[in-house]
């Protein structure tokens, strides 16, 4: 078990491979390259082959697709072990955040691959999402997730209510959400949690993080988190969340039959209603830029390429990547066929954008979700974000649930924290 | 046809081949993981740097260990679930196997296979069919509560208070079989003549429960005890789907070793988690030894 155990194993391998291409017989074998990825970026660097075939007739691509949970633990595996590893791996965006944490990912910053000459043609905030704390940069972006407020704009009539009641903040929000409740019965959203979630994400000064600053002091115990739970907590008192999780039966159902009045999510959230969710609502939604001129991400994704992938392909995994990120025609295409948001800047100005969304009774909502895009600014993943996420939810939890007090509980949440900063 | 001379296996070889395969295999599933945790419990390791990306910390995760509000926390779950789903399995399944084996002629082995059907299912499907039976609006037990008694819809699966008595009761229901079996096979050991010459002397039903059954069961109970304290302490599956891979709400179903797990593959803390399963051994350990002393008969402690 020393540490340098897989290397030379691996250097063997490759002398074996080198020793094999003297003979004639490798000149006519082609040569392959290895994409992992999830639905449905799977489909997406599927659809893209066609063209990548034509540059390149001799380099076979093979897409291995997982479901999400299965394709990062198994990314994990693989980057631990450096065994199996593909030669372009497909990210989302929170596991960037992580996976950058260690030195598993090629840093694209270093020569020969300088992604520098290509930042100003992303979206800024999923460029700079995949800068570590050391400076590299170890993923590309490819679609975006920015938030948007749907909501349900024949509820809202009934109640007297319009767009702008909702929007110029978030203690407006909630306000609108009693009057909601009590004149249609319907739930202003699903949790109460999801209205914490994105509180404590408003207002946050590019680079700062979400629950510890840059050297890991925990922040959790300040006016942003107490603000965050004292409106969720109004939520709860004023019974205007569902208490479903998202992704449920019961969440589904109230989409259906119209007892969830908004719902705070990613644009993508609107193809999925649409598809699937609650197709029989369409033309009774609408979109509208987050309370307070929040501007948040849900979500996203980015190719990486593992710093121990066989070097040889590096070179092809790179222009692969390029390929799906830079190229303005496959972008759009993924945009079109598997609502990927584009990450690269100059499809934005496309005038599909300016096109009207049935889903939305006609509204050109894309035009919203662009200037959200250019908006977002990109947020600082902590080593321990998935364990302060958890550890907030179940203080959050206390209060509503138990009455617990929020300085009691932001405290409770802050030692639990400072115990981790650091490991 | 003889086999060449080089193929062929000579007798003073022939035992180590044939155990090989056990061997082999146990040494990349059993003693290889075991000491590769053993050796992650000194490290402190972030995975996706490669395996060349581990320091020695020396003791420091089994300090952080101790010190986790956590770690206990879901020590003290898990206490409470092995006790909860562990210790009616007992109450139930030795009256339950006399009752079976005194009233049963002809049904025995179907009443029998009933009682076991649950053991051998495959957990994943018994945690599935219970999710859906214990859902708060759809369900089948809230369905049943509200028609016989008037209660009102119970999220037994979202809220903490409800989660452990929940999933106690699938572990309950469960493991009754199999104990119900051993009790089984140790009551055809004891000899008819006992029951008979306690019948001649006047003695009761009850009276030969409590004075001839329970004491030849003893052995058996150790046995069975023993077997439940093991499974209880390392609770996972059940708890795991049932609450989505998180331990529920307040994380008040998250037994010790959903947590160890999570520690490594939610929180990427693999040294950590190692650290935990050994203290998580220990403490099994501990308690299969304090069973031992509890069952030991009088006068030799």
């Amino acid at each position: 078990m020393t540490s340098a155990a897989p290397w030379p194993r691996h250097r063997r391998a490759l002398l074996a491979a080198g020793l094999a291409c003297a003979l004639p017989v490798c000149a006519a074998a082609r040569r392959k390259l290895t994409v992992a990825a999830f639905p449905l970026l799977d489909e997406i660097v599927k659809a893209a082959l066609p063209r990548w075939q034509r540059l390149h007739p001799d380099v076979e691509v093979q897409v291995v697709s997982r479901q999400y949970a299965d394709h990062h633990t198994a990314m994990t595996t693989a980057l631990s072990t450096s065994v199996y590893l593909p030669d372009v791996m497909a990210l989302e965006s929170s596991y960037v955040g992580r996976f950058s944490q260690g030195g598993g990912l090629q840093d694209l910053a270093q020569p020969p691959y300088q992604i520098d000459r290509f930042r100003s043609r992303f979206v800024p905030y999923a460029y700079d999402q995949a800068i570590n704390r050391r400076g590299a940069v170890v993923a590309v972006p490819t679609d975006i997730g920015p938030g948007t407020l749907l909501y349900r704009v024949d509820l809202l009539a009934k109640a007297g209510l319009a767009e702008a009641d909702l929007t110029p903040s978030w203690e407006a929000y909630v306000d609108a959400g009693i009057k909601l409740k009590t004149a249609t019965g319907a739930y202003l959203i699903s949790n109460a949690q999801a209205v914490k979630d994105i509180v404590i994400r408003s207002g946050l000064k590019p680079g700062e993080g979400l629950y510890f600053d840059q050297d890991s002091r925990v922040l959790v115990n300040s006016p942003r988190f107490v603000r965050a739970f004292e409106l969720a907590r109004k939520v709860r008192r004023h019974k205007l969340d569902a208490r479903v999780s998202a992704w449920s039966n019961e969440w589904a159902e109230g989409f259906k039959r119209g007892t969830l009045a908004t719902d705070l999510s990613g644009a993508w959230m609107v193809g999925q209603m649409a598809n699937w969710v609650a197709p029989g609502t369409k033309g009774l939604w609408r979109a509208a830029q987050l309370p307070a001129q929040t501007f948040v991400s849900y979500g996203g994704s980015f190719y990486a390429i593992p710093r121990r992938a066989t070097p040889e392909n590096k070179a092809l995994a790179w222009e692969l990547i390029q390929l799906l990120t830079l190229d303005r025609d496959l972008q759009f295409a993924a945009f079109k066929s598997q609502d990927a948001f584009p990450a690269l800047l100059e499809t934005l100005d496309d005038p599909f954008f300016e096109q009207p969304l049935p889903f939305l009774g006609g509204q050109p909502a894309r035009m919203l979700w662009r200037e959200a895009a250019r908006k977002i600014t990109a947020t600082q993943v902590h080593k321990q974000a998935n364990f302060a996420d958890e550890v907030i939810g179940t203080e959050l939890d206390n209060v509503l649930d138990h009455g617990k007090d929020i300085g009691r509980a932001l405290a409770d949440a802050e030692r639990l924290l400072a115990r981790r900063a650091h490991r | 046809m003889r086999w060449p001379a080089f193929l062929r296996l000579s007798p003073r070889w022939a035992p180590y081949v044939f155990i090989s395969p056990f061997l082999l295999l146990f040494a990349v599933f059993g003693v290889f993981p075991l000491l590769f945790s053993l050796y992650l419990a000194f490290q402190s390791w972030e995975p996706t740097s490669g395996l060349d990306a581990m320091e020695y910390v020396g003791l420091a995760n089994f300090a952080f260990a101790l010190e986790d509000e956590w770690f206990w926390k879901s020590l003290k779950n898990t206490a409470w679930l092995a006790l909860a789903s562990g210790v009616p399995q007992h109450l139930v399944a030795i009256p339950l196997a006399v009752f079976i084996h005194t009233s049963f002629k002809r049904l025995r082995d179907g009443v029998i296979g009933a009682y076991f059907l649950p053991y051998i299912t495959s957990t994943v499907a018994i945690a599935i069919m219970f999710s859906s039976l214990f859902s708060t609006d759809f369900g089948l037990v809230n369905a049943g509560l509200q028609a016989l008694f008037g209660i009102d819809n119970i999220d037994w699966l979202g809220k903490p208070e409800n989660i452990k008595p929940a999933i106690a009761f699938i572990v309950f229901w469960r493991y009754i079989g199999f104990n119900m079996v051993l009790y089984l096979a140790a009551l055809q050991t004891i000899p008819k003549d006992l029951y008979e010459a306690a019948t001649m002397d006047g003695a009761g039903r009850l009276q030969q429960f409590f004075h001839i059954t329970l004491p030849s069961l003893k052995p058996m109970i150790f046995f069975g005890v023993t077997l439940s304290v093991i499974g209880g302490l390392q609770l996972f599956e059940e708890p795991f789907i049932l609450t989505g891979g998180k331990g529920g709400a307040d994380q008040s179903a998250m037994t010790s070793a959903v947590y160890l797990y999570r520690m490594a593959f939610d929180f990427n803390d693999f040294g950590g988690a190692s650290a935990m399963s050994w203290l998580l051994f220990v403490v099994v350990a501990l308690m299969t030894w304090l069973t031992n002393r509890a069952f030991r008969p009088r006068g030799q402690s």
